[in-house]
């Protein structure tokens, strides 16, 4: 559904995006897809870009089969956009506006009134849809925009940072609609907050500084992080022979010990290529030790996030 | 088409929610009124609506940058261009949609005049054709102020600098363009003679129709609407 090859974006000198290739929205990915990056990644810009607000200063996208810059106005037929700040006309009614935006997706009137009644009941307008929007709050402006990007069911929605602004149980509320939508339509989504992403998303794409860091299924890089963590084990006994023991196993990198009250603090550094827990017991168990403690300390994508944002800004 | 309907129909509701466009129109209707009552009634002369027709253009260089300045300017100050932009609406249908707004706002606004000749006529017969022909002619100039003032509101999104800009603009043709062709010689002064707006709506409310100015103001207007276009097109690049 969504293609991007080597796109490329500057504003004067400062380069926004750079040289992106993904591809979204297929079988592989599943539908709901997450842009996940801090603020500045060019993530937003991405988004303009697909929605053919602004275009590319090179590199090829298309969206829904239709390239974004020479199809634009196909692409902008099937989509649905919720810009990060959910800009509305604050004097009109929050249905007038529904209904303004479906003309200018040319519904007739009994289409554009059953989906006006559709997105009233999914983003839950119910209460004050015939409010003026200048009169709304943040959280209920963000649901109105929703609205508006579902109103002429797109098979493709692009949500900018869509939970931001919003209170907990609305922020609940819209990870479980959009988790719903990803049923009928391709959600590309883009946030800076991990644990949505983690949470809603099926495909991950980690961006900084305008670049792919990283992509997949979220398991996928949480496993990909962990799998080279570290394994805390308490050992009882000599604590020099036990270090060398443990290093002498293979695939274990680097081992700290820690004196605990008597017992061995050992974090051990592995190089990833398996699972090393059973060697560590059985060296134990062979070496006639005790052993009261053995976990994995797995990484969030929360640290994998911070080391990564931690490089790129190093890196500069 | 259906498009630019639903523009225009926002846009003219918009005018109507924004409480600049009803100050504008009280003061419009207040300094034409002034000068109705002042000018059209004088003791031992012909009573007539001449001098109030010749005045709207001076009060609509005041006035028009008021209504026009919000029309873009908001748009990208808000980011609502963003979720327009991204409708399947390209940048002419926005132009020619916020144009027929704005200038419906402006015929309500000239409704209100039409109280004039109406008085007039409670005295005697009034001349049908010349009040036809000077309201066409400020018809005419309105569209023209607008396309102007659209045009500046396209390259900002400060509000004020777009009014500051239009009134500008509009000033140096309507009040100063007779001076400057005066003070130059030769082609400069045929050219600057052939730009002054004053010089063009003086033949309508003189009571002619006259295809050349009608060509003046609406390639004029057609060509700020055409640089409006463009302002948006090339915004999208930078």
């Amino acid at each position: 559904m969504i293609e991007v090859k080597n796109l490329t974006k500057h504003y004067g000198s400062n380069r926004a995006i750079d040289n992106l290739t993904f591809s979204a929205g297929s079988e592989s990915t599943g539908n709901i897809i997450g842009f996940l990056g801090p603020n500045g990644a060019g993530k937003s810009t991405t988004i303009r870009i697909l929605t053919c607000f602004q275009p590319a200063d090179s590199g090829v996208a298309s969206v829904a089969g239709y390239n974004v810059f020479s199809q634009s106005m196909d692409v902008r037929r099937r989509i649905g956009y919720l810009p990060e700040s959910a800009p509305l006309y604050g004097e009109m009614r929050a249905r007038e506006y529904l209904h303004f935006r479906g003309k200018l997706h040319r519904m007739a009137k009994p289409d554009r009134d059953a989906a006006v009644k559709r997105v009233t009941e999914r983003c839950w307008l119910g209460d004050f849809i015939d409010r003026p929007i200048g009169q709304l709050s943040k959280g209920m402006r963000q649901r109105v925009g929703l609205a508006d990007a579902l109103l002429h069911d797109p098979p493709v929605i692009f949500l900018d940072e869509p939970t931001i602004g919003l209170d907990p149980v609305q922020i609940r509320e819209t990870r479980k609609l959009i988790r719903n939508l990803g049923d009928h339509h391709v959600v590309f989504l883009s946030s800076h907050i991990l644990h949505e992403v983690e949470q809603i998303c099926t495909h991950v794409i980690v961006v900084a500084g305008g670049r792919i860091l990283a992509s997949g299924a979220p398991a996928e890089l949480s496993e990909r992080i962990s799998a080279g963590s570290r394994l805390i084990a308490e050992i009882k006994g000599d604590s020099e022979s036990i270090v060398s023991a443990v290093k002498s196993l293979s695939g274990v990198e680097n081992v700290d010990c820690e004196r605990l009250d008597g017992w061995n603090r050992l974090a051990i550094e592995s190089n990833g290529a398996g699972d090393i827990r059973e060697d560590v017991f059985k060296l134990v168990s062979d070496k006639g030790w005790s052993l009261r403690e053995m976990r994995r300390e797995v990484a969030s994508l929360e640290d994998f996030f911070i080391k990564i944002t931690a490089e790129q800004s190093t890196a500069r | 088409m259906n498009t630019v309907l639903t523009l225009t129909k926002r846009e003219l509701t918009a005018q109507f929610f924004s409480p600049i466009a009803y100050v504008v129109l009280v003061v419009f209707l207040v300094l034409s009124g002034i000068i109705f009552g002042m000018e059209s009634f004088k003791p031992g002369e012909e009573a007539s609506a001449r001098t109030v027709f010749a005045v709207v253009p001076y009060i609509l260089v005041l006035v028009a940058p008021l209504l026009t300045m919000r029309l873009l300017s908001d748009e990208f100050r808000t980011g609502t261009i963003e979720t327009l932009m991204t409708a399947p609406v390209n940048e002419a249908e926005l132009i020619l949609g916020k144009f027929l707004g704005s200038l419906l706002f402006f015929v309500v606004m000239l409704a209100g005049t039409l109280l004039y000749p109406l008085i007039m006529s409670l005295y005697g017969s009034i001349d049908v054709g010349l009040a036809l022909s000077s309201y066409i002619g400020l018809l005419l100039v309105g569209g023209l102020f607008i396309a102007v003032g659209l045009f500046f509101s396209a390259c900002t999104q400060n509000q004020i600098i777009a009014a500051i800009c239009t009134l500008a603009v509009l000033a140096v043709f309507t009040f100063l363009g007779d001076w400057l062709a005066s003070n130059q010689e030769g082609t400069l002064r045929v050219v600057l003679q052939h730009l002054s707006i004053r010089a063009h709506y003086e033949v309508f409310i003189r009571g002619l129709i006259d295809s050349n100015h009608v060509v003046f103001f609406v390639t004029s207007t057609a060509l700020f609407l055409f640089f409006g276009v463009k302002v948006l097109e090339f915004r999208r690049w930078r």
